[in-house]
């Protein structure tokens, strides 16, 4: 398979840098697959479970939360807000995290700006969650 | 002579106080610098890929639904300026400031200012604030970077402003800081500015933006935007440590060579005053 250069970028620093054949993540409205060879593409990155297939077949998973993906002149550039190699998930924390959420929500009475946190927390937990299990 | 003898000692002791402050503010200066030039050094990745994409983006744009995206028509610009907390840091915020002068000079504009420093400054000069919320540079996080950026879009949606840039200071190197003014948004600026600099010839790719183009800019700028101050914010923070650690690194050698004068001086006075004595005692032996 042919591979294209892939740069996965956050704030913490640049993750990833190499060639791969495939990206996959999910955009604001669903999962997509970068191949090489696709054209100029950008979009919004959503909330979900990604993954790069590198040229040997192996295949990395990753929790990917919010950012953009630009595919210019081949070059394919993941801007992501938090972007974590399965590997380096903690699943107890997220596990912890999901609790304290859930908890939140139950309990009601908090005001929107409170509301919108704990929903993104417990969102966060899950996709962690769903890429470590 | 023994009254300036006291003066020239009482000066020696304060000129050595001064220098203990200024040392100490170095050794503290260098040891948060270390951290804060790591966390600029991780950062700088992104912020430089997340410039260069949205400056590709911008070059090939061809969507011009969204106000991120289209020439504004609002000549108001809105300065992101993100200086220190304290002085003392040589002409680290001055600099900063005399660089946005520069760059807004003839412009209507307003401001967010970051850091201690810089709402003071724009208070004094009576120039409005969008938010004073965010005074304090060294508490600011990357959730506190998301709240700006999105203070800031939906001021633009609103069109509050037409323009906005960011000014903060670029660390070149531990002895070298340059303020830096860039556009932001919207993005015609940042297509107009490369074109400036590089002046490449644009060929325009056409560029697909899934679902549409109106959404995906409405997702992706406020998370652009948090990044580019993100960034900004790390940077400065590094750049203010690295000015203050030289200044004060120059008023300690400064001190230092004071003292030695005015050692000197005083020892000199001393003699003075002992070679006095002995001729007095001399001369008025030699009288009985």
């Amino acid at each position: 398979m042919s591979t294209f250069p892939v740069r996965i970028g956050t704030p913490d620093g640049l993750l990833y840098e190499g060639d791969v054949v495939r990206v996959v993540c999910r955009s604001i409205t669903g999962d997509l697959a970068i191949l090489a060879g696709h054209c100029n593409f950008c979009t919004a990155l959503g909330m979900g479970e990604a993954h790069i297939v590198l040229e040997d077949g192996s295949r990395r998973n990753a929790a990917c939360i919010g950012g953009m993906l630009s595919m210019m002149n081949g070059v394919c550039r993941v801007l992501a807000t938090t972007w974590e190699w399965e590997e380096e998930i903690d699943a107890e924390r997220a596990g912890a995290a999901k609790k304290r959420a859930e908890e939140m929500l139950a309990k009601g009475g908090l005001s929107d700006k409170e509301y919108r946190i704990a929903e993104a927390k417990l969102q966060r937990a899950l996709v962690r969650l769903s890429v470590k299990g | 002579m023994a009254a300036n003898m006291k003066a020239v000692k009482l000066r020696i002791k304060s000129v050595q106080s001064t220098m203990q402050i200024t040392k100490a503010m170095e050794l503290v200066a260098s040891s948060k610098l270390r951290k804060a030039k790591e966390r600029a050094d991780t950062c700088r990745p992104y912020f430089q890929e997340l410039y260069r994409t949205l400056q590709d983006i911008a070059r090939g744009n061809t969507e011009f639904y969204s106000r991120y995206a289209r020439e504004s028509t609002n000549e108001k610009y809105c300065y992101v300026v993100i200086a220190g907390d304290r002085g003392l840091a040589g002409g680290y915020n001055s600099n900063l400031f005399k660089c946005l002068e520069a760059a807004a000079e003839g412009k209507e504009y307003m401001v967010l200012p970051i850091g201690k420093k810089s709402v003071e400054y724009f208070k004094n000069r009576g120039v409005e604030c969008v938010t004073e919320q965010f005074s304090e540079i060294a508490e600011i996080s990357v959730a506190d970077c998301f709240e700006i950026a999105n203070l800031l879009c939906r001021e633009f949606q609103k069109g509050k402003f037409g323009h906005v840039e960011l000014c903060y200071t670029k660390f070149v190197s531990m002895l070298s800081q340059q303020p830096d003014v860039f556009p932001v948004l919207p993005l015609v600026d940042i297509a107009k500015e490369c074109e400036e600099t590089r002046e490449q010839k644009i060929i325009r790719n056409l560029i697909v933006y899934e679902p549409n183009g109106v959404e995906v800019f409405n997702a992706i700028v406020p998370e652009y935007m948090a990044g580019l101050i993100y960034g900004s914010v790390c940077e400065s923070v590094a750049s203010e440590l690295a000015a203050r650690r030289t200044a004060m690194e120059a008023a300690t050698g400064n001190a230092e060579e004071m003292i030695e004068k005015l050692n000197l001086y005083y020892n000199r006075a001393r003699q003075a005053s002992i070679t006095q004595e002995i001729t007095e005692i001399v001369g008025g032996a030699e009288g009985i």
